[in-house]
């Protein structure tokens, strides 16, 4: 359960004078919820697209179950099992939900009647099985983050890498969503989350890596990262955990 | 899952129905005039359903798909003149022949990611530098065009009614529904399809677009290369204007487009209605050359604006049509 699944090593991508990111190594062990965190721009969906093979590497491998996939075609990936989601979600929109599923199913599934029925167990694991007929364009944000996912579940990854799944999604809708997530890793598929909503990597997430301006700056349990210093100023300035002590040491006294 | 395999069912039904109606119209009249509309619209048809597969399935948009057309009908006129080739056997020659000249324009303009305008652009393109080739090299005929001697009998591919020529070509415009029903009930459909609705997203769950664009524009062009075989069948005569010019490329895209992107039917309606445009404005116009495309330009504008699904898709565009009016200001 402890074996590493995805492991990435000194992997570099700069656009023009940009580094987006720099030297980032990690690995995701196989069976773990894990999350990426950072600022906005950190670089976190360009380390998503250089996992996945959209974008590849300046420097840098990328192994995946034992295999090395570095600058893979996203589709060779998605057949070894890696599937991603897209932060700003990709609907077939002229199609049904049900038949956006089946695109995925058809990874593993030729026959396409055999794929629409089985596109609807994915519906029901994520919560869509009511829409099933509607067209992908019908759906409300919150419906098109759970047939994003639907759709790379359905082709039975090893390895699913989620990319703001929470996002644009509001409170009531966030609580619906966690427990999906949830459920998927219980189902044995290795998950890493990148997330903004910190209600959700707090209770989900295992292991969080912390990316800022393209270089991790600290990973470990939720409440470890949250606690460090270096993660406190990156989101929210220089000097601000300093400050911060002192004001809640004033506030103690 | 049971509605969508009856579904199918039912399709495959429609399309022998159609098969077998259209097929006893030479039974019905002898009317040189109405075989003659049959026909034609059936030709139509085809090249129809050649663009629907890479332009309404696929979502590449095809200017120049009289390049596919024009080079299945000049391999079936030049086997026949310098080969001495059997029209028979050189039909599947002139298929072969336009479905690599699909595969090389294909590879060129896929393996580059072009899209969209790009691709239209690329094909007209082609299609051009074809014509000119076709002007200039001895084996085409040049400009004057190559004739195809007249020597009717069936073993020869030439019909002494035209009720030979309909239900040759009905025999093509069927194979063509069947493929286009396998697309929208198969993997490669719906996976050409996903590459149209988002290349990103099919690429992500194991899609390889470049191998399904490739194998839809093939497929596109092995019919377009049909029906220019059956042209010089019909005609016995072709040049590179006819063969490469814009005409056949834009009476297959208007088509597939009237009568609705991504359907079985679609591209069967938008021919047969054109076709009838077309005689009524001939009759009414007298012989003004061109007007048949200034009428195909009128009803692509009003079909876009309009009804953007086509004719196929009438029902849901007025129904939306009818809501946006229900919710307006």
């Amino acid at each position: 359960m402890s074996e590493a699944l995805l492991d990435i090593r000194g992997l570099s991508r700069s656009f023009g004078g940009l580094k987006a990111v720099q030297n980032v190594s990690l690995t995701v062990r196989e069976g773990s919820l894990s999350a990426l965190i950072g600022p906005n721009g950190a670089g976190k969906t360009t380390l998503f697209a250089l996992m996945s093979g959209f974008l590849k590497p300046d420097s840098g491998t990328v192994r995946f179950a034992g295999q090395d996939i570095t600058g893979h075609e996203p589709h060779r990936n998605a057949r070894l099992g890696m599937t991603r989601t897209f932060q700003i979600v990709k609907p077939f929109a002229a199609q049904t939900v049900r038949e956006n599923i089946a695109v995925g199913v058809h990874l593993h599934e030729r026959r396409r009647s055999a794929a629409l029925l089985q596109a609807e167990q994915v519906a029901q694991q994520v919560g869509l099985a009511s829409q099933l007929d509607k067209p992908a364009s019908d759906l409300t944000v919150a419906g098109r983050k759970r047939l994003e996912l639907a759709r790379a579940l359905a082709t039975r990854p090893r390895l699913l890498l989620l990319d703001e799944v929470l996002a644009g999604l509001n409170p009531q809708e966030i609580a619906g969503m966690m427990p999906v997530v949830r459920g998927i890793a219980d189902s044995g598929v290795t998950v890493l989350m990148i997330e903004h909503v910190m209600q959700a990597v707090m209770h989900l997430a295992e292991h969080v890596w912390v990316l800022a301006q393209g270089q991790l700056i600290a990973e470990g349990s939720p409440a470890v990262v949250t606690a460090d210093d270096k993660v406190v100023e990156a989101y929210l300035g220089h000097g601000t955990a300093a400050r911060l002590r002192k004001a809640s040491a004033g506030a103690t006294a | 899952m049971t509605a969508t395999s009856s579904s199918g069912a039912r399709q495959l039904g429609c399309i022998a129905l159609f098969a077998v109606i259209v097929a006893c119209v030479p039974l019905v009249t002898k009317s040189g005039v109405a075989l003659n509309f049959v026909m034609m619209a059936l030709y139509a048809t085809l090249i129809a359903q050649a663009w629907n597969i890479l332009g309404g399935f696929g979502g590449q948009f095809s200017f120049g798909h009289a390049l596919f057309f024009g080079t299945g009908a000049y391999i079936q006129a030049i086997a026949q003149l310098q080969g001495g080739i059997n029209p028979w056997v050189a039909l599947p020659m002139g298929v072969g022949g336009a479905a690599a000249v699909g595969l090389f324009v294909g590879a060129l303009s896929f393996r580059y990611g072009l899209k969209g305008s790009y691709f239209a652009l690329v094909t007209l393109a082609f299609a051009e530098v074809f014509r000119i080739i076709a002007v200039s090299v001895p084996f085409t005929g040049g400009g004057v065009g190559l004739m195809v001697p007249l020597r009717e009998s069936a073993a020869n591919m030439q019909f002494a009614s035209r009720a030979g020529y309909l239900w040759l070509v009905l025999g093509f415009v069927v194979v063509a529904l069947l493929v286009t029903w396998w697309l929208r009930n198969g993997r490669f459909g719906a996976y050409l399809q996903a590459v149209r609705d988002d290349e990103d997203a099919a690429r992500a769950v194991g899609v390889n677009p470049f191998r399904i664009k490739l194998a839809a524009i093939c497929l596109s062009a092995a019919f377009m290369g049909a029906a220019g075989a059956f042209y010089v069948q019909v005609f016995q005569y072709i040049d590179p204007g006819i063969a490469y010019g814009p005409a056949t490329s834009v009476e297959a895209l208007v088509a597939a487009i009237v009568g609705g992107m991504g359907t079985l039917w679609g591209p069967v309606l938008g021919a047969v209605v054109l076709h009838v445009l077309a005689d009524l404005t001939r009759n009414l116009f007298g012989e003004l050359p061109g007007i048949n495309m200034v009428i195909y330009g009128v009803v692509l504008v009003l079909i876009v604006i309009f009804l953007p699904r086509g004719i196929a898709g009438i029902g849901r565009s007025v129904r939306q049509l009818w809501a946006g009016q229900g919710t307006g200001p």
